[in-house]
C-alpha cells in the first residue's frame, strides 16, 4: 500500500484526527521554549556547530569505527559488524544461542526496528520485552511505532487503557498516573527476570569506546545494567569522536526532542562490569548496522547521515502533523523517513514517499543538525524521474508545460484558452467546483475561478492605448506627477 | 532605476489584477518598470517534479529575459525563491551560465522585501480599511526571510488592524503539485489553515503567494464561506475603492 491510501485512511480514522489535532502543537511548543531558553541566536551557531561537528565525523567515518572498535575492545566489550538486517540479526540470535539467553528485556532502539528484531528473537524462543513505555504499548497492540522518540503518540488513554486491561487481566484503570504505574509493575519482573538487555545507542565515543543512551524513563539503565548480557545495536552512523562532541549533541538533542534542557536519563557506557564493579553485564556487545549506510557516503545524499533521530523534523512537518506516522509505512516516519526509506529500501519501492510532502521548509529549520530535508527530497524526485519511476503521464505533464513555457506564443494562446474554459466551467458565486481529469483538487476544495483575460492580454491592451508597441521589452516611464 | 516585474504564471493566468498592483506600486515607488513581454513560468513546478531539465530550460529563458534589469521583482516568495535560492543549483560548475544565474539570483527581490528594503516605500498607496490576518509563504519566510516586510507595510496604512492567526508560520498544504497529487491531505491542511483564519475574526486573510491563495480560497468557498476575502499583499497595499 502506499502512502496516499494509508493517508487516506488516517484522515477518515476520527479518533487519530482527535489525538493528532492535540499533538500538533505540544512538541513545536517546548521546542520553540527551550530554544528560547537557551537563547536563539546561540541556539542556532548550536546548530551550525552540531552540523559541522556530524560532517567531520562522517568525513573520516572509516577511521573514528575503527578508533571506536580498538577503544570498546580495550575496555572488554565485543564488536561485531553487520553489513545488512540479516547479519544483524544473526549475530543478536548466535550471541543468545552461545550464552543461553531466553528473554531480553529492550530500551528504544529504531535500528532495532528496522532490523526487525523482535520478530526474529521470538520466532528463536527468545522473549523480547519493551521496556520504554511506549513501545511496550505498540508492543501488546502489535504495532509499529508511528514516531521514532513517541512510538504510540497516535493512541490516546482509553486505547491504552483497553490495551492494559486485556494483557494485564487487572481491573480497568483510565488515570495516566495509574495505568503508567501498572506497566511498571508489570515491567519489574521482566526486569529482574531478563537474561539479556538490548539496547540502541544515542551516539558512539570513538575516543572511549562507550555508548551513549538518551532517555527518560530509565528503563535505559536498567536495560543495560541488570541482565547479564548487554547488546548495544546501532547504526555505524552514530560515531562521534569524542566525548567534548556528545556533550555538544547533548545540549541540542534534547531541546530539539521534547524541548527538554537535558533528558531525565545521559547514561554512558563503557565495556562490562570490571573486576572492581559492582553492577553492569557481564558480556557487552556492540552490533554495528550499515544496512546501507556506507553506500551515501561521499555522495549527494550524505546530508542525511547526520540524522541523530530526534524527531523535530516530524513534529515540526505539517503532513505529518495531518496524517501521523503510520501513513510512510515503515519505521522511519516525518521527512526524515520520506528520505530514509527509499535510501534503506529502494527508491522503487517507496514511489510516492518523496513526494508526500510540500517542501514547505518547516523540518530544514527546525533541524539540530540542519539536515535540508526538502533538497534531499527534492534530489530523490529527481532520482524517480532519471530512472523512469514516475507515471508516464505526470513526465509528459511537466514536459508538454515546459514545451508550451519555452514557446511564448503558444504559452499565450494556451493560457488564453485555459482562462476560457475556466471561466465556463465557473459557478455564479466565482469558483469551479468540479473539472474534468482532476487528479485531486477538488476532493475538498473549489478552484477560485480566474478573471476574465490574463495579465498578458491584458497588459498588452493597456499598453497599445498608450500608444508603445512593438518591443520585446515594454518600458513604462516613471510616474508623470 | 530599472526593475523588471517577474509576473509570475500563476498571477497572469489567474490573476492579473496582483500584477497591475505590483506594478503600480513599483511605480509609485519611483522606478522604472520593465514587463518582459515573452516571460511565462520560472520552472518551479519542474524543479520540485525532479524535471531539472525543463527548469534549467526555463531558468535560461528567464535569466535572458531579465538579463538587463537592475532588479527584480515578484509579487511572489516562491517564484522569487526559485530564482534567488535553487537558480544557481540548476547550472552546477558551468562557468558561464552559473555566474549569470548567480547575479540574477543576487538582484531579485519578493515585492514586499523590496519595497521596504531597497526603495523603502513610505506611503503606499492605498484607501484599504478592516482587520486582517497574514499567511506567511513557505518559501518567502523560510527561503528568503519575509517575515515582517508585509507587516510593516500594513502598518503603515491607517485603516488597518493586523490580528495574528495561531500557526501563521505554518504550510497551508498547497506545496505546487502535491496539492493535486495528495488533494485530500492537503485540503486536509487547507482546512487547519482555514480555521486559524475564522478563529481571528478577520474579514481578510492577506498572504503573498497566488498558490497558497487558491488553495485557501478554494477550501473557504468549499467550506461555504464567501464572505472572507482572501487578498495578496500588492492588491491591499494599492487598494483603491
Ligand atoms: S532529520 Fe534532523 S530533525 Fe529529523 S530526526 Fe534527524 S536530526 Fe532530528
Amino acid at each position: 500500500m502506499h502512502f496516499k491510501q494509508r493517508a487516506g485512511s488516517a484522515l477518515a480514522d476520527a479518533k487519530l484526527q482527535s489525538v493528532m489535532k492535540r499533538f500538533g502543537s505540544g512538541f513545536v511548543e517546548k521546542r520553540t521554549q527551550a530554544r528560547a531558553a537557551f537563547g536563539v541566536d546561540l541556539f542556532e551557531r548550536l546548530r551550525d556547530e552540531g552540523a559541522k561537528l556530524r560532517d567531520r565525523g562522517l568525513a573520516n567515518l572509516d577511521v573514528w569505527l575503527l578508533r571506536f572498535e580498538a577503544e570498546a575492545l580495550r575496555r572488554g566489550a565485543t564488536v561485531l559488524w553487520a553489513g545488512d538486517t540479516a547479519e544483524a540479526r544473526e549475530h543478536v540470535l548466535r550471541i543468545c544461542r552461545e550464552h543461553g539467553l531466553k528473554k531480553a528485556i529492550k530500551s528504544k532502539s529504531m535500528v532495532s526496528e528496522e532490523a526487525g528484531l523482535n520478530d526474529a528473537l521470538e520466532a528463536h524462543g527468545v522473549q523480547p520485552v519493551e521496556t520504554d513505555l511506549g513501545e511496550y504499548i505498540i508492543q501488546l497492540a502489535k504495532e509499529p511505532p508511528s514516531h521514532i522518540i513517541a512510538p504510540a503518540i497516535h493512541k490516546d488513554k482509553e486505547q491504552v487503557s483497553d490495551l492494559f486491561t486485556e494483557h494485564h487481566r487487572k481491573p480497568r484503570l483510565t488515570d495516566i498516573d495509574e495505568l503508567t504505574r501498572e506497566a511498571r509493575v508489570m515491567l519489574r519482573e521482566h526486569f529482574l527476570s531478563a537474561d539479556l538487555g538490548i539496547s540502541g545507542g544515542n551516539f558512539l565515543i570513538a575516543e572511549t569506546g562507550s555508548v551513549a543512551i538518551v532517555t527518560n524513563e530509565g528503563n535505559g539503565r536498567m536495560t543495560t545494567t541488570l541482565p547479564r548480557v548487554h547488546i548495544a545495536i546501532t547504526g555505524i552512523e552514530k560515531v562521534i569522536p569524542t566525548l567534548e562532541d556528545l556533550s555538544l549533541l547533548n545540549r541540542l538533542l534534547p531541546r530539539s526532542a521534547t524541548g527538554q534542557a537535558i533528558s531525565n536519563y545521559v547514561s554512558v557506557l563503557t565495556g562490562p562490569r570490571g573486576a572492581n564493579d559492582r553492577e553492569g553485564p557481564e558480556h557487552m556487545v556492540f552490533v554495528l548496522v550499515d544496512n546501507g549506510r556506507t553506500d551515501f557516503l561521499g555522495g549527494e545524499m550524505q546530508e542525511m547521515l547526520r540524522c541523530i533521530r530526534c524527531g523535530a523534523c516530524m513534529n515540526h512537518c505539517p503532513v505529518y502533523q495531518t496524517v501521523g506516522g503510520h501513513a510512510y509505512g515503515w519505521v522511519y516516519p516525518g521527512p526524515m523517513g520520506s528520505v530514509l526509506t527509499p535510501m534503506f529500501n529502494g527508491l522503487e519501492n517507496a514511489l510516492d514517499l518523496p513526494q508526500a510532502a510540500t517542501l514547505c521548509g518547516a523540518c530544514h529549520v527546525a533541524c539540530p543538525v540542519k539536515i535540508p530535508l526538502p533538497g534531499l527530497l527534492r534530489k530523490l524526485r529527481e532520482k524517480q524521474v532519471e530512472q523512469r519511476l514516475r507515471p508516464r503521464t505526470e513526465r509528459a505533464a511537466i514536459r508538454l508545460w515546459a514545451f508550451a513555457a519555452t514557446r511564448p506564443w503558444l504559452y499565450a494562446l494556451g493560457t488564453k484558452l485555459a482562462v476560457r474554459v475556466l471561466r465556463m466551467l465557473s459557478s455564479s458565486t466565482g469558483v469551479i467546483r468540479r473539472i474534468p481529469f482532476d487528479p485531486g483538487w477538488t476532493l475538498g476544495r473549489d478552484i477560485p475561478a480566474p478573471e476574465r483575460k490574463t495579465f498578458r492580454q491584458l497588459y498588452a491592451e493597456q499598453r497599445s492605448e498608450r500608444g508603445n508597441q512593438g518591443s520585446p521589452v515594454t518600458r513604462i516611464g516613471k510616474p508623470s506627477s | 532605476m530599472r526593475v523588471g516585474l517577474l509576473v509570475t504564471c500563476l498571477v497572469d493566468m489567474m490573476r492579473p489584477r496582483i500584477g497591475f498592483s505590483a506594478l503600480k506600486l513599483l511605480e509609485s515607488a519611483g522606478c522604472e518598470v520593465v514587463v518582459p513581454a515573452a516571460q511565462t513560468c520560472c520552472g518551479q513546478p519542474g524543479w520540485n517534479s525532479g524535471d531539472r531539465a525543463s527548469a534549467r530550460a526555463l531558468a535560461e529563458k528567464l535569466i535572458d529575459e531579465f538579463e538587463g534589469c537592475d532588479f527584480v521583482v515578484a509579487p511572489s516568495g516562491s517564484c522569487a525563491g526559485m530564482v534567488k535560492t535553487h537558480y544557481p543549483d540548476l547550472f552546477p560548475g558551468e562557468g558561464a551560465w552559473l555566474e549569470r544565474a548567480e547575479r540574477l539570483a543576487a538582484r531579485t527581490w519578493e515585492l514586499t522585501d523590496f519595497l521596504t528594503n531597497v526603495v523603502k516605500l513610505d506611503s503606499p498607496p492605498s484607501r484599504f480599511t478592516g482587520t486582517v490576518t497574514y499567511h506567511d509563504s513557505c518559501s518567502g519566510l523560510r527561503e528568503l526571510g519575509v517575515k515582517q516586510q508585509p507587516r510593516r507595510l500594513l502598518a503603515k496604512l491607517p485603516g488597518v488592524r493586523l490580528k495574528e492567526m495561531n500557526g501563521c508560520e505554518t504550510c497551508c498544504g498547497f506545496g505546487g503539485t502535491f496539492s493535486v497529487k495528495f488533494g485530500e491531505v492537503s485540503a486536509a491542511m487547507a482546512d487547519a489553515k482555514c480555521e486559524h483564519i475564522l478563529a481571528t475574526g478577520a474579514d481578510v486573510v492577506v498572504l503573498g503567494d497566488l498558490g497558497c491563495m487558491l488553495n485557501i480560497e478554494g477550501r473557504l468557498r468549499r467550506r461555504g464561506d464567501n464572505t472572507t476575502r482572501v487578498l495578496h499583499i500588492a492588491e491591499v497595499l494599492s487598494y483603491e475603492k
